[in-house]
Formats: C-alpha cells, structure tokens, sequence
C-alpha cells in the first residue's frame, strides 16, 4: 500500500515538474524580503503574471538554493544583505549557473537604539567594539584580556552609568554579520596595533574584531526585531540592534544612538554619513530571462523610480534609495542584462 | 494506666497529622490548576484583547469617476495600464480642493490604500458598463489611518515621533465628522491571500494551504495508520521484529518535528521532484509526522475490544479477515477517528517542518490545487508576527484566534465522537 501511494506521488510530482512554472521563484535574505515582497506584490497585481513566490531563506541559504542549477526547479532570484562571495560563484559555475546579474537595490542602515524615554547617546565605534567584544585590548601593547567591561561608563566616562545590555541578532542573521563588519571591525581598528594584525595575521585579527562576548551583556533575541523593539519599552536600560525599517515603523517608542556623531535618519544613511548602513542586492539567472514568463518585467519593476526612486514606494519602507546615477547606471546593466564577471581563479 | 496504647487511640493520634497533609496536598493541587488556568486566562485576555480590533477595518468613502479618457485612452478598456490610483487620487483632490503642493498631496494620497485603485479595476472588469459613470466607493484606509481611528497612534505626541502628520489628523478628523470614514467590518481578512499591505492582508491563502495539506495528511496517514495498527494487532507474530516495530513507533511520535521536514525536502524534494512549497509536499510531510500517533491510537482502540468479541466470531466460523472488518473495526472506529483528528490539529499546528520545504513564503495568489505554492496558518502567523508595520501585530493575533478556534473545533468533534459513539464493556 505504502509502495503504491509512493508510486503515485513520484509519478504526479514529476509530471507537475514537467509543466514548467508560470511565477518567479525568489528566495534569499530576510533582510530584502520585505522589499522583495512589495515588488512582487505590485508587480503581480499591476500585470497579467502572476505573483512571485518570495521565501526568506536567508541570504546564504538562498544563494545555496540558487547555484544548485538551471531549470524550473530552481529558483530565478536570490535576495542578499551582502555581496555574493567568490566560493558561492564557483558553486554556481559548477552546476552550470554560469552567468548572473548582479543588482544593487538600495542601502539598509543597522541602528543601535534604546527605549524613547531613556538618555540619547553617541557611541563611537570603538565604545561598540570596547562594549561588545570578548576580549578587548589589555594594558600593554599586544595583551587582550577577557572584556571587563560593566557599564557603559567603564568604556567610556561620557557615557550613561548603566550595566551594558544589547539585544542583538544570532549569528545566522544577515544583520549581525553586517553589525560585526560595520561597527565592531571599526571600532576594532581604531586601536592602531590591532590594526597592523590585519595584513600580518588575518586570522586572529578577525577573532578579535568579530567575535561578541558571551557573558550575558550581549543577549540573543532571535530573528524577531518585533521582539527586540518590545523588549526595549521594558527596560530602559537596554540597547537593541536591528534595521533602519523597524526603527522608522516604532519612532515614538524607540531612538537611535547616534554612531560617530550622525543619527540614523534617512537622509544621514542615504548619504553614506551614518557608519552603519550597508548595501543590498538581489541575483538574477540569465538563462531564466524570458524562460520565466514576467521575470523581465519583474526586473524593470524593481528598478523602476516608482519603486526604489527617492519617492518610491518602497523608500516608504525603509529601504535607502541609491544615488540618482548610481540607480541610472544599475538599471542600465538590468536592461543590458551585464553578468558577473568574477572568474573563478 | 496501660503501659501500651490501644489501636483506636494510636489512629486518634495521628488523625489530625492525616488530615492536615490531606488537606495541604488537595490545596497544592488546586494551587496548581489555578495557576495553570490564570496563564490561560492572561494568554486569551492578551490575544483578544490585541486581536479583536483586527476584524474591522476604517474604510473612506470617495466619489469617483471612471474617467474613459484614462482607462481607455484608445476607446477600448486597458486594465493592465490604465492608472487607477490616478482616478482615485483625483477624487481625493476633489474631496480636499485647499491641499495644495507637492509633498502635501503626497501626504494626502497616502490616507487611502493602494486596494482603492484595485478595487476600481475589478469593478470596471467586473461591469465595463461603468466607463464614464461617477460611483460613490468605500475604500479602505491605509493602515496608518485605520491604526489611528483604532487608538493606537497618539495624536498628542511630537509630530516627528508618529506616522501620520498634523495634517493627516486634520483630514481624517473632518472626514470622520463629514460621515466619510467608517469602521466596517474587515473581509477582506478573510477573502485576501497574503499582502504586503496589512489592509488588503488576509489568511484565504494560508487557510486554503492547511485545508489542501490535511486533506493530503488524512488521505494517506489514515488509511496506513489503521492498517498498520490492525496487521500490528491482529495478525503480526510476537517476537523480537515485532517489538522492535513497536519501540520504533513509539519514538518516531516523540521525534522533533523539524525532522520530518528534512527527510521531506531529501525525500519528496530533491529524490522525487515534488515541486517545493507545494501542499502536496506539506501534506506528505504531515502524513509522516501524524503516522505514529494515528497508529499508536488505532492500536490502543483495538486492544480496548474484549478478546470474547474476536474468538465468538471465530468460533462461529468466520475468517479472521471477516473477524477483523465485521467486529473489531466497528468497535475500534471511534478511537482510531479520535486519534485521527488529535492527530490532524497536530498537523495543522505545525510550522517547524514546514520551513524545510519552502513553504515560509510570501505567496500571494490563493493556492487552487495540491501543487499550487501554499503557505499553512501557522507560518503566515510567523510572517506577519516578523513584519515591520505595526498593523500587522493585530493581524497576527487575528490569524491566532481562527487557528486556535478551528483547534477547537476539531478536538471538540474528536471528544463528541467519542461520547456518542463509545461502547463501555
């Protein structure tokens, strides 16, 4: 019986597998995909196609999911909160995915914030580093000792007497790798000795920039920014790491700690002056281009002004817009459909 | 005076020991059901209280024109192009003829949702009669509006702090006194697929989804449930294989559920190319995790039929298949259906397996068949839980509330079933 059921289902699942896909498939960064989602969902209520399936696979994951192959069974775009790696590119090749667009969609700036009613800081990077770091640098050249560190004034005198307490992203989240990159690597090369590690030993020089310390003043809070913003309300004392989008949705309940000086407003991360912020992107198959019924059509939506402009809707969102040439110079390689050029060595 | 006691007094010494401890253990044990209950209570206080709201919906009421020479510039009715939003904010225009300026318009727009425009094109698809007419519509409000009227925007604090500006509030107070803002009730929650918007979001694609899932899961793990339960029973030999079986059965029902999800995507997915995120899949992965239970219930129902039962029948001359389908499944039936629907609001529950096989995913269009790409309640609930706009947190509670009342729809139907149909020996 078991047998026969079995039977069934493989015959019935390859015959649908054979029938071709009339949506496009995305998949990738939960960090783009609520950009990705309203484009699609435009796209599909605006046109005769059908909507695109959008899942957060994160973007490691989706870009796994997406250099498994070409056909309909795979999927045709892939969101990331981060530029795709050399190793992921040679995957790709090597299961015939050989040409893909790459195409930058806009910044997403990662705000440290603390409940409304608690006291405005300015953090410098080196405070976050200091903060946040396992190990931090002792009293001599060369020495790191366990991070000793128990309130924010331990790190630094100008800040609040208060015990450090960070609610922050797992390390399977896009947004922590980018928060580690961004605020703890800068701040960790602020101190010069540090600094000369990079070029001479780059593995230790990344175990001391990267790594967060697990003594309890750092507290995972899971994937949900909800949560985190939550969470804040509470404690006044406590800081939350998350994206720009959440703090924009939740201005009258949290406020973000400035970053070397410059608040986390919009204008302030569009303009590259907010430390913080970083690029987002989605990949495209070629060979899946006018296989894919709408996937054209999908791509000139996303890169339209109407949606990633300075007006657009999904600046609406949250999502930074680009600079006006560098937006006109994206969307022309879309049009041209200009692949990746990272030959593999 | 005796040197000894007697029994009688020995008891009287220690009674009042007795009863205090009865009465300490009857307290610790209502202790513990109150407490039990109180979380429940602020567990459904908190969710109805947070939810209720989400099945209404502020709704604006606009005069607006099918204006032919913007829907069918060329004489003929052009659905795909045809810029509905521009007639809708024309009508707003015309509501406010003092808003003047850019930005103050575009704050102006932004009071409807973007549905109004959609609405319109169903309208006209629906009637092509209507190019050319002025109609009065209810639309709904964009959800910072409908958050608002809700209370949950405060209008009091500084403008730079909340989502609507002073002059939003300005326009939605005069339509509120002019009668053009409603609160009506919100059906679009249960006639939408999944949105973007919570005002146009609603959980017809995710409940489509489970309904497509569990008629798959019942499909196949009934039927080879009970069969297996019945040849495990009546027919297998006792021996070291049997036990095996048996200790094999018994884990698999306590096995993490994320499991079941991987051997999905290795099994169904990658081996035998079932299309992802399709209830197909989700159903067979279901079926996996629902087999142990409707096997183990199925078993215990059997074994509740009184052996005099089985060997009357034999002794009458029937054949063990005949003894199997003419007296135990009768008898059985109500407990193997129990175990069957406990084992279904199992299913229905879960997302963790779910994850593996693409089906956390933002899925528009209503699924219409098993492979159609489908979401289940549970993880639309997720979704919205994880969205940044704040309507959403009532959505989500919303989304609770209808899966845990079609829970309770199923586990009361399993507990009727049982009491009418039951036979006690």
């Amino acid at each position: 019986m078991l047998a026969s059921v079995v039977v069934t289902a493989t015959v019935s699942g390859t015959a649908i597998a054979q029938a071709g896909r009339d949506y496009i498939y995305i998949v990738g960064s939960s960090t783009v995909y609520p950009f990705a989602t309203v484009v699609a969902e435009r796209f599909g209520r605006g046109t005769e196609f059908k909507t695109p399936k959008v899942e957060a696979t994160g973007s490691g994951g989706g870009l796994k999911l997406f250099c498994d192959g070409v056909g309909v069974d795979f999927p045709d775009i892939a969101n990331a909160s981060r530029a795709i790696k050399q190793s992921e590119v040679d995957n790709c090749a090597s299961n015939g995915v050989t040409e893909i667009v790459e195409v930058k969609t806009g910044y997403d700036g990662i705000v440290i914030a603390n409940a409304i009613a608690a006291t405005s800081v300015n953090l410098s990077r080196a405070d976050i580093f200091l903060a946040l770091a396992r190990e931090v640098p002792g009293e001599n050249e060369g020495e790191l000792i366990e991070n000793p560190y128990k309130t924010w004034s331990d790190v630094n005198a100008e800040l609040p007497d208060v015990r450090i307490e960070v609610l922050g992203p797992p390390p399977t989240s896009g947004t922590r790798d980018a928060f580690v990159e961004l605020a703890m690597e800068g701040g960790c090369t602020s101190i010069p000795w540090i600094r000369a590690l990079r070029n001479t030993d780059t593995d230790s020089y990344k175990t001391i920039c990267h790594t967060i310390r697990e003594d309890g003043a750092f507290v995972e809070a899971g994937e949900n920014d909800n949560l985190i913003v939550q969470k804040l309300e509470a404690n006044p004392n406590a800081f939350g790491i998350f994206g720009f989008s959440f703090l924009d949705q939740n201005a009258e309940k949290v406020k973000g700690a400035k970053v070397d000086g410059v608040a986390p407003t919009f204008d302030a991360i569009a303009d590259g002056d907010y430390p913080v912020s970083r690029p987002l992107f989605f990949y495209v198959k070629k060979a899946h281009v006018d296989v894919i019924p709408g996937l054209r059509g999908f791509l000139r939506e996303f890169t339209s002004e109407r949606a990633w402009g300075d007006e657009g809707y999904l600046s609406d969102r949250g999502l930074i817009p680009m600079p006006e040439e560098e937006r006109g110079s994206v969307a022309a390689r879309v049009r041209d459909l200009t692949p990746l050029s990272m030959v593999s060595q | 005076m005796q040197a000894s006691k007697t029994t009688r007094e020995k008891v009287e010494a220690g009674l009042r020991r007795r009863r205090r401890r009865e009465i300490v253990f009857q307290l610790s044990g209502m202790l513990a059901t109150t407490v039990g209950v109180m979380f429940l209570g602020v567990f459904f206080v908190d969710l109805f209280a947070k939810g209720s709201t989400a099945f209404m919906q502020t709704y604006i009421r606009i005069d607006v024109e099918f204006a032919e020479d913007v829907i069918a510039p060329d004489g003929e009715i052009d659905l795909a192009y045809a810029d509905f939003d521009g007639l809708v904010r024309t009508a707003l225009r015309n509501e406010f003829p003092a808003v003047s300026g850019r930005s103050e318009r575009r704050e102006l727009y932004r009071l409807v949702s973007i549905g109004a425009g959609y609405q319109m094109r169903d309208m006209i698809e629906a009637k092509p009669a209507l190019l050319g007419s002025k109609e009065t519509l209810w639309v709904p409000a964009s959800s910072t509006v409908d958050m608002y009227v809700k209370g949950n925007i405060d209008a009091s604090i500084d403008e730079a702090l909340r989502p609507l500006s002073d002059a939003q509030v300005g326009w939605i107070e005069s339509l509120r006194e002019s009668g053009r803002l409603e609160s009506r009730i919100n059906s679009a929650l249960f006639s939408n697929g999944d949105s973007r918007e919570p005002e146009l979001a609603g959980i017809r694609g995710a409940l489509m989804g489970s309904v497509y899932m569990l008629i798959v899961t019942i499909l196949l793990a009934f039927p080879i449930g009970v069969a297996a339960a019945i040849y495990l029973e009546e027919f297998a030999p006792r021996n070291r294989w049997s036990d095996l079986i048996e200790v094999n059965i018994n884990n698999l029902a306590a096995v993490p559920s994320i499991v079941f999800g991987l051997l999905g995507l290795a099994i169904f997915i990658n081996w035998m190319s079932i299309p992802r995120s399709a209830p197909l899949v989700g159903g067979l992965v279901l079926s996996l995790l629902t087999l142990p239970v409707i096997i183990i219930a199925s078993r215990a129902a059997i074994k509740a039929v009184p052996p005099s039962i089985r060997e009357a029948a034999l002794a009458l001359g029937a054949s063990r298949m005949q003894v199997v389908f003419h007296h135990i499944m009768p008898l059985a039936l109500p407990g193997m259906l129990t175990g069957a629907i406990i084992g279904m609001s199992r299913a229905l529950g879960e997302s963790a397996p779910l994850l593996m096989i693409g089906m956390v995913a933002f899925i528009v269009d209503v699924p219409s068949g098993f492979s159609d790409p489908a979401t289940a309640l549970p993880v639309q609930i997720y979704l919205w839980a994880d969205s940044p706009e704040r309507a959403f947190a009532e959505r989500t509670s919303a989304a609770i509330i209808v899966l845990l009342a079609f829970l309770l729809v199923m586990n009361l139907t399993a507990v009727i079933m049982r009491k009418r149909m039951e036979r006690k020996w």
